[in-house]
C-alpha cells in the first residue's frame, strides 16, 4: 500500500508499478540466493579470533564503521569557527535521544575548559541574600530529571531564502534532545531569597567570553527551568556547558546559558546583544520581533532524505521523522507523498515528553514512483506546523530565526532524495 | 534439527504468555529462571504489582518550601566583578568618558583587523556602519547603526566580550571611546562628539522605534490551530525550486558544498487525479553532486572553466583573510589580486612589499602560471623573505581552480 491513496489513473498508474515491482522483487531476491552466502557459509574471523578485551576503550567509542555519523559544519556560513555552529546528524540517528557527542554546537566565543573545582554560580540582584554556590552545592538540592529538546532560533534559518542545503543534517540538525538531570531553577531562587514578582526578570550569563546574557521573564524562569549538569545520564560535554547549564523548555537555544555563571534578578529586560541585535525577526516592513522565544511546532522526514537515499528499490519501506513543540506535546503527526494533496496520520514510536523530540513512522510500500514528501507536526494545543508559502505571508523572506515550515524531500525513482520547494 | 516442533506443550504455552505481552512481569521472571513461578500466578507476590509505599513513585520536586541553607553570601567585592551589565537606562555604567578621535585609534588598533577601519567589516565579520534604511529590503543590513535599539547594548557587549580573543581588557574610558568612534562611522555625531556615563543613557539610536514584542499568538496561531486538510488539499503540486547547494560530506567532517546546476525541467508534477503524472520520471540533470561534475567526457570547455572557477573561489577562502579580489578591491595585509597574471611581480600601488619581491619589480619578473604554481606551492623558498605566512596550496587540483578563479578579475 502505497502513502497515497487515491481512486484514480494515477493510483492505477501505482498499482501497476507496485504490482511490476511486486513480480520483480521475490524474484532478484531469489536470485542473490541461489549461490550459498560464504558469510553464512564460511567461517568468518569474527567467529573464529577473539574480539576485544574489556578496558580495550575505558570510554566506548562508536566503532569506526560510523565515522561518517559526525556533527557537521558550513564553513561559509560564518566568519570563523570559534563563533559558528555546527549540525546534528538527524539523518543517521533514531529514536529521539541525541547522544551528546553528535549533538549540534553553537559558541559565540567558543566552548571553553572549567573545571568543577572552578566553577562558581552567583546569585544576585533583587534578592534578600546574594549567594554564591559551588558545583558541589548545585548537587545538594532536590533534583529532576526531564528530556527536553534544544533547538536554535536560527534552525532552518537558511531555507527562509529557498531551497538551499541538500541534507536535513543542514536544513534541521541546529536541535538535540536529552534526558537532563538539575535543579529547579526555582530552588535556587528561594535559597536566594530572589523575589519572583510576574514583572521581574532573570538576566542569565555564562562565564565564556560571550557571556550569551540572556534576560527570561520571571514566570518562565519559575515553571521549568532546570540548571542542569547531567545529559543522557553522564556529565555535560563541554560543548555544551560543562559543568553547568541552563535548561529553558520550548524556548530558543540561545537562552539555555552554558558554562552558567550568574543569575541576576532585574527589574527589567537587560536588552544585550542576544536578544536585540541577534534572535530578533526582521519583517517585510522592516520592523523587527524581539522576545520570540518560544519555538513552534516543527517536524521534519529524517529517512529518506538527501542523505538518507532509498537503496532497497521498491518494496516495504519505513518513513520516520522527527516532531516537537515549545508548546508542549506532539499530538500527531500527518506525512504526505504528494506534496501535501493527500495526508495521512504516522504512527508515533512511542507519546513523547513535552517539549521533547518525539518520533514518528509510516510503514508503507513504495512503488518507486517518485514521491514529495512531507511531514506535518499538531500539537497538544491544536497548533498545526504551516506550510512554507503560509509561513511567507506572514513574515516574508527576510526572516532568519525561527522557520518551522513544513519541509519538503523530492523522491525521485531511483530513490535519491532531494531537497525542493513546491507550489 | 528443527526445534519448535519438539517443544513441549507447556513450553510453547510460555512462550505464547510472554509474546502476548500479558504482563511484563512473567518475561522478567522467566528472563531471570523463574518461569515457573510466573507460569503459577497465584504464586506472584501482590507487592511486586503495587507501588511500595502510598505515595506516588515518580514525583517532581516540591514547588514550596523554605531555604535549605546551601551557598554562602557573595561578597561586594564579587559582585562588583561579575555584575557588570548595562541596564537600557544606563543604571550599571562606569564613571568615565572617551572622544571619538581617541576611539579611532584603539578601534584601528584592536577591532579594526575584523570589522575595517570604518567598521565596514571583513569577510563574514559583523559589519557595524551603514545599512540605513535597509531594513525593509530582501537582505537588510543590520549595523549598530541601523539596527541596535540601545546604546546601552554597544557599551556592554564591547566591555566584556570584546576584543574577539581579549574580551574584558578594555578600561572604561576605551570602552566609551570605542562606542563614540562606532556612533562616528556611522554618521550619528560630529567629529569633536565626547561619549560618556552622563550622555550615554540620553543618546537616541536611530532604531529605538524599531521592535515589537512578539505577537505571533495574535497574527499566527489562530490560522495555524485550525483542522488541518487531510485530502484534494491541492489540485497540483509542482517543485517550483530545487536545493541550491549539494552537498558532500568528506570523512575528515565539515562538509563541502558545490551549486546544484540541475533545473525543475521534466520534474513530475503530482495531482490528485493525475493527468499529468509520470510514474518513471527521472530528474533532468545532476540529481547527485558528484554525477554532475565528474561526467568530464561530456564536459565542454566552457562548463569546465566555471567548475574550476567555483572550485577556486572556494579555495580562496583559504587566502581571503589578506586578499582581495574583484570589483572594488583593494591592498589589505597582502596586494590586492585582481588582474594577477601578467603582472609585474611587487608592482600594486600602495603595498609595503618585502625585499623580495621589491628586487624581482626591478628585474621584470612577472606573474606567470609556472611561478605562481611556484610560489603556491612553497611561498618562502620561491620568495626568500616574503611576509605572506602561507603553507602553500598542497591538494590536487587547486593550484589549477585558483588560476582559474583569479582570471576571471582583470585589473581596473
Amino acid at each position: 500500500m502505497s502513502v497515497i491513496k487515491q481512486p484514480s489513473r494515477r493510483a492505477f498508474l501505482r498499482g501497476s508499478a507496485a504490482v511490476a515491482a511486486g513480480a520483480a522483487g521475490p524474484v532478484a531476491a531469489a536470485d542473490s540466493a541461489r549461490r550459498p552466502d560464504p558469510l553464512i557459509t564460511e567461517l568468518q574471523d569474527w567467529t573464529s579470533y577473539t574480539g576485544a578485551g574489556v578496558d580495550e576503550t575505558p570510554y566506548g567509542l562508536p566503532i569506526p564503521f560510523e565515522s561518517d555519523v559526525i556533527r557537521r559544519n558550513v564553513e561559509w556560513l560564518t566568519a570563523s569557527p570559534i563563533a559558528s555552529v555546527n549540525f546534528t546528524p538527524l539523518h543517521a540517528l533514531d529514536g529521539t535521544i541525541t547522544p551528546q557527542g553528535c549533538a549540534f554546537e553553537r559558541h559565540h566565543s567558543g566552548a571553553i575548559m572549567l573545571r568543577k573545582e572552578d566553577y562558581r554560580l552567583m546569585i544576585n540582584g533583587l534578592v534578600d541574600r546574594p549567594l554564591v554556590f559551588t558545583y558541589e552545592d548545585i548537587e545538594r538540592f532536590p533534583r529532576e530529571n526531564h528530556v527536553y529538546f534544544c533547538e536554535c532560533a536560527a534552525n532552518t534559518g537558511m531555507e527562509w531564502a529557498g531551497a538551499q542545503l541538500n541534507g536535513v543534517q543542514f536544513t534541521h540538525g541546529m536541535i538535540h534532545n536529552m534526558e537532563y538531570t538539575g535543579v529547579p531553577l526555582r530552588l535556587l531562587l528561594r535559597e536566594a531569597g530572589a523575589r519572583t514578582d510576574d514583572n521581574l526578570w532573570l538576566y542569565a550569563e555564562g562565564a565564556d567570553a560571550s557571556s550569551n546574557g540572556r534576560s527570561i521573564p520571571m514566570a518562565k524562569a519559575v515553571d521549568d527551568c532546570l540548571v542542569a549538569f547531567k545529559a543522557n545520564g553522564e556529565a555535560l560535554r563541554m560543548e555544551h556547558g560543562y559543568p553547568v547549564r541552563l535548561v529553558v523548555p520550548g524556548w530558543e537555544g540561545n537562552m539555555w546559558v552554558k558554562w552558567l555563571r550568574r543569575i541576576e534578578i532585574v527589574d527589567t529586560a537587560v536588552e544585550s546583544r542576544e536578544e536585540t541585535s541577534k534572535y530578533t525577526d526582521v519583517y517585510e516592513d522592516g520592523i523587527a520581533r524581539k522576545w520570540t522565544w518560544v519555538m513552534d511546532a516543527k517536524s521534519v522526514i529524517t529517512s529518506p532524505s538527501p542523505q538518507r537515499p532509498v537503496r532497497h528499490g521498491p518494496g516495504p519501506m519505513v518513513i520516520s521523522g522527527l516532531a516537537w513543540s515549545g508548546h508542549g506535546r506532539i499530538a500527531r503527526v500527518d506525512v504526505s507523498g504528494d506534496g501535501g494533496i493527500t495526508w495521512q496520520t504516522a504512527r508515533l514510536g512511542k507519546q513523547g515528553d513535552t517539549k521533547a523530540l518525539t518520533r514518528f513512522y509510516l510503514d508503507t510500500v513504495w512503488d518507486g514512483a517518485p514521491m514529495l514528501l512531507q511531514a506535518r507536526a499538531i500539537d497538544e494545543t491544536g497548533y498545526v506546523q504551516p506550510a512554507k508559502d503560509r509561513l511567507r505571508e506572514k513574515r516574508g523572506k527576510n526572516a532568519v530565526y525561527h522557520n518551522n515550515c513544513i519541509q519538503t524531500w523530492y523522491l525521485n525513482s531511483d530513490g535519491l532524495a532531494e531537497n525542493v520547494e513546491v507550489s | 534439527m528443527l526445534k519448535y516442533p519438539s517443544l513441549p506443550a507447556s513450553a510453547v504455552g510460555r512462550v505464547a504468555l510472554i509474546a502476548g505481552g500479558a504482563c511484563a512481569l512473567a518475561a522478567l521472571e522467566y528472563n531471570a529462571g523463574l518461569a515457573e513461578a510466573a507460569m503459577d500466578a497465584g504464586r506472584i507476590p501482590q507487592a511486586r504489582l503495587a507501588p511500595a509505599a502510598a505515595g506516588p513513585v515518580a514525583a517532581p520536586v516540591p514547588r514550596f518550601g523554605g531555604p535549605l541553607g546551601i551557598g554562602r553570601p557573595a561578597l561586594e567585592e564579587e559582585i562588583a566583578a561579575w555584575d557588570v551589565d548595562i541596564l537600557p537606562d544606563g543604571r550599571g555604567l562606569p564613571p568615565g568618558k572617551g572622544a571619538v578621535f581617541t576611539g579611532e585609534t584603539i578601534f584601528a588598533d584592536k577591532c579594526a583587523s575584523c570589522h575595517g577601519d570604518f567598521g565596514e567589516g571583513v569577510d563574514n565579520w559583523p559589519v557595524l556602519a551603514g545599512g540605513f534604511d535597509t531594513l525593509a529590503d530582501e537582505d537588510p543590513v543590520k549595523t549598530v547603526g541601523s539596527y541596535w535599539p540601545h546604546l546601552s547594548t554597544v557599551w556592554d557587549y564591547i566591555s566584556r566580550s570584546m576584543p574577539f580573543g581579549e574580551a574584558g581588557t578594555l578600561t572604561a574610558d576605551e570602552t566609551y571611546a570605542i562606542v563614540a568612534y562606532i556612533l562616528y562611522s556611522n554618521d550619528m555625531v560630529d567629529g569633536d562628539f565626547v561619549l560618556s556615563h552622563e550622555n550615554l543613557a540620553d543618546f537616541e539610536m536611530y532604531n529605538r522605534n524599531g521592535f515589537v514584542i512578539d505577537d505571533r499568538a495574535v497574527l499566527e496561531y489562530g490560522d495555524w490551530r485550525a483542522d488541518p486538510c487531510m485530502s484534494g488539499c491541492k489540485e497540483t503540486v509542482e517543485v517550483t525550486m530545487r536545493s541550491v547547494f549539494l552537498v558532500n560530506t568528506p570523512e575528515e567532517g565539515g562538509s563541502e558544498s558545490v551549486m546544484n546546476r540541475a533545473t525543475i525541467e521534466g520534474l513530475p508534477v503530482f495531482s490528485a487525479n493525475g493527468p499529468s503524472f509520470i510514474p518513471d520520471a527521472r530528474p533532468g540533470t545532476g540529481a547527485v553532486a558528484a554525477a554532475a561534475t565528474e561526467e568530464s567526457g561530456e564536459e565542454s570547455t566552457e562548463d569546465k572553466a566555471d567548475r574550476l572557477a567555483r572550485d577556486g573561489e572556494r579555495v580562496f577562502r583559504k587566502c581571503r583573510a589578506c586578499h582581495r579580489v574583484g570589483p572594488g578591491a583593494g591592498n589589505a595585509s597582502g596586494p590586492h589580486l585582481n588582474g594577477l597574471m601578467g603582472r609585474v611581480m611587487g608592482s600594486v600601488e600602495g603595498f609595503n612589499y618585502s625585499g623580495g619581491f621589491r628586487a624581482a619589480r626591478e628585474q621584470g619578473r612577472v606573474w606567470d602560471e609556472t611561478s605562481l604554481e611556484a610560489f603556491l606551492t612553497s611561498p618562502g623558498e620561491f620568495m626568500k623573505g616574503t611576509k605572506m605566512s602561507f603553507s602553500g596550496l598542497g591538494k590536487k587540483g587547486e593550484q589549477e581552480a585558483i588560476r582559474a578563479y583569479l582570471g576571471r578579475f582583470r585589473e581596473e
